[in-house]
């Protein structure tokens, strides 16, 4: 038998992650600078393509792996986020000093802010990483921390209740924590010079002062119902396709091992798994912890992205649902499916503001701008359809109808003078339901986009797949 | 067959539902490379037997022991760990999972690495996954389904997937094997090789068997000692020939005539 040793087993390990690193440094200092002017709408879309892919990622986890039917899944983001939001915010008081969040964003090193000179326009030189990206890594490794402690809260009843109701409860924990947030906690956010009178430690505070008039402690002041303003932009390419690559690598490690097939023998058949020596409860809880980690590190993200006024209000049932639908369009069970399916919801609704032409250049303000990228994404989606698809040709044909119906309703649409991105929701929808009727079971099954077709019945190679496979 | 170690021990085994006796007083003693058979008609409690077994219900009253250790009341997965192994009645394979997972899944009770060493991928879970992969292949070639090991188990046809639910619990080192209607929905050739494939795993791995069967012709044949169920109670037990010819049995059966 073939053994790895110490060594090359941890090369092997550490190569993927590299591999990670290397992709959120190429997506910061190289890509960032190629977009150059007005590259921000840009960016804003490839933060929000990873953050979504977090989280599509880690529920499939859940949904995916484990079958457990989670719909509360924004809730852990909203825990991680305003963890991560209150550490910054107020943490940056003694990490950092000063005042620090009026200018927050620019305290950041080169990784940590949307900058990609190493000279700012006042002459400044940047570092490549501050005090302020310690303390953001930390503050959303901690808001992974808090949301993976409620995630364990909400696998325990996990335990007990299957499909519906556990959506119910999960649902409800959702509710729970963004009502929570919004009525609990304080709309006025401490100034510098309260914070540092301010309790760190709350509850201590509350049985000191108990005559006096009670003073929120820190965490208890996060913006109510107003939101959680002036937060420092800390979340760049970097740190959103670091934790991304990382979500996958974590899930995609877990699938293919042996806690994977753990996981998935629950979804399968839990009786049997049980039956065959599968400590089911322990596992579910697990997928729920892991999840709720990756989740709670996607809300942190999430909530430090520029453009962002975190609010709870934002991050309820409607944003469950989105990362659900990513879950079961990319088809439950597989990581780049969520992650291709994060991708397509997050670009569909954007892309169809301005109705953009597959096959023809038209004029201004008529979708041209797309027209010689959608050459590219018609042949790159065309390639895929035929590597993957069972029956080629008829897979083709679809794709081909699809576009000659889609311009061939732009083309109605101009004749009749009707804009269709006044329509841009409803075709988001029709859009998501007609690939869920052609991929019944998702884009890509519980399968990868790299795993190679299943053989057809008595056509498959003998057995002996790796070769170290000897009796 | 008395000086065999002892693996598992039964004895004043009793189980209601509301107010159902599915199983009263039911006792039974399986030594190392026994093979056994446990029948009676329909409703008799047979699978209930199984179910108390492997841990699916407790047991109201009664003793189980495995191996010395007393195992009611703990959950399937500590019962599977501590060497009980079963099929089903009705297939429940892992149907989306490629017949060599659902062999390997079943490796997932002897696994030493944890978790996290799964996901940093250190060099004793690499090769703990060889070996799981390896000793699938193994039990796939000894269950003659190695050339169907990448297709899914539900594609398989129905003899594969009982042969593949016995390899499957197989996979677990099972001291105990259970095996709940092996041969069910099998024509007469199937059944010849199933009969032959639960001796080879006895003789083999040297483990106990003890299965239920409605084939009396097969159960006749391969076990060496029979339990008769009926309403939950045992009836007779002893060996083939001894419980073919018991009155009683042949009464549940076929029903007393009348005179």
């Amino acid at each position: 038998m073939e053994r790895v040793g110490g060594l090359a087993a941890m090369v092997r390990s550490a190569l993927p992650l590299l591999g990670v690193v290397g992709l959120a440094v190429l997506m910061q200092f190289g890509l960032k600078p190629l977009l150059g002017e007005g590259g921000s709408f840009y960016s804003k879309l490839l933060l929000d393509i990873g953050i979504n892919a977090m989280l599509a990622v880690s529920l499939t986890m859940v949904n995916g792996f484990t079958g457990q039917f989670s719909i509360g899944h924004a809730a852990f983001m909203a825990v991680g986020a305003y963890t991560a939001a209150i550490l910054t915010y107020y943490g940056s008081a003694y990490a950092v000093g000063g005042e620090v969040f009026a200018d927050a964003g620019v305290q950041g090193g080169l990784v940590s802010t949307m900058l990609t000179e190493r000279v700012r326009e006042d002459g400044v030189a940047v570092a490549w990483v501050t005090r302020s990206d310690l303390l953001f890594a930390g503050a959303l490794f901690a808001g992974g921390l808090v949301a993976a402690v409620c995630g364990w809260v909400v696998g325990l009843p996990s335990l007990r209740l299957k499909g519906d109701y556990l959506a119910i409860v999960t649902l409800g924990f959702g509710e729970v924590v963004r009502v929570l947030i919004q009525s609990q906690t304080a709309d006025v956010l401490y100034t510098v010079e309260e914070i540092k009178e301010a309790p760190v430690v709350g509850v201590a505070q509350m049985f000191a002062t108990r005559s006096e008039e009670w003073v929120a402690p820190l965490w208890l002041r996060a913006g109510g119902s107003l939101g959680f303003s002036g937060l420092p932009f800390y979340t760049s390419l970097f740190w959103v396709f670091l934790w991304c690559g990382l979500t996958m690598v974590v899930a995609y490690r877990i699938k293919n091992s042996t806690y994977g097939r753990a996981f998935l023998s629950i979804r399968e058949d839990e009786i049997a798994a049980e039956a065959m020596g599968v400590n089911t409860t322990r596992y579910k809880v697990r997928a729920f912890v892991l999840a709720a980690f990756f989740a709670g590190v996607a809300g942190g993200l999430f909530a430090h992205t520029s453009g962002v006024q975190l609010n709870a209000g934002e991050l309820g049932f409607v944003k469950s649902f989105d990362i659900i639908i990513m879950v079961v369009l990319g088809g439950l069970g597989s990581i780049s499916g969520a992650a291709l399916a994060a991708v397509i919801v997050t670009l569909l609704p954007e892309a169809l503001r301005d109705p953009p032409s597959l096959l023809f250049p038209m004029g201004e303000g008529d979708g041209a701008s797309f027209f010689p990228w959608s050459l590219i994404v018609l042949g790159v989606v065309g390639t895929a359809v035929w590597w993957r698809a069972e029956r080629k040709v008829r897979a083709v044909l679809v794709l081909l109808v699809t576009v000659l119906a889609w311009e061939a309703l732009r083309y109605g649409a101009r004749k009749a003078q009707v804009d269709l991105s006044d329509y841009r929701n409803v075709m988001y929808a029709l859009a998501l339901i007609l690939m869920m009727i052609l991929r019944p079971r998702g884009l890509l099954g519980v399968g990868e986009v790299w795993d190679r077709r299943k053989p057809k019945v008595g056509t498959q190679p003998k057995v002996g797949t790796r070769p170290g496979a000897t009796l | 067959m008395s000086e065999r170690e002892v693996i598992l021990e039964v004895g004043g085994v009793s189980k209601s539902f509301g107010g159902l006796k599915a199983v009263q007083d039911f006792g039974l003693t399986l030594a190392k490379g026994d093979l056994q058979g446990l029948i009676g008609p329909n409703g008799a409690g047979k699978t209930t037997v199984f179910n108390l077994l492997t841990g699916v219900y407790g047991p109201d009253v009664g003793d189980i022991r495995l191996g010395g250790v007393r195992i009611n009341g703990l959950r399937p997965h500590r019962i599977n760990g501590l060497g009980l192994a079963r099929t089903f009645q009705n297939i429940r394979l892992f149907g989306e999972l490629s017949v060599l997972d659902n062999v390997k899944l079943a490796r997932h009770v002897r696994v030493r690495h944890s978790m996290l060493a799964s996901v940093l991928r250190t060099a004793g879970s690499v090769n703990e996954e060889t070996e799981i992969e390896d000793r699938a292949m193994e039990l796939l070639r000894l269950f003659d389904l190695a050339d169907r090991a990448h297709e899914d188990a539900r594609s398989l046809p129905y003899g594969d997937q009982r042969r593949l639910e016995i390899a499957r619990a197989m996979a677990t080192d099972p001291k105990v094997l259970l095996l709940d209607e092996p041969a069910a929905g099998m024509n007469p050739q199937e059944k010849v090789e199933v009969a032959g494939l639960i001796r080879r795993v006895r003789d083999e791995f040297g483990m106990a068997v003890l299965l239920i069967e409605h084939d009396m012709g097969l159960v006749m044949k391969i076990c060496e000692k029979i339990t008769v169920l009926d309403y939950g109670k045992v009836i007779a037990s002893g060996a083939p020939g001894v419980v073919r010819n018991d009155p009683k049995v042949i009464e549940a059966y076929l029903g007393v005539e009348d005179t």
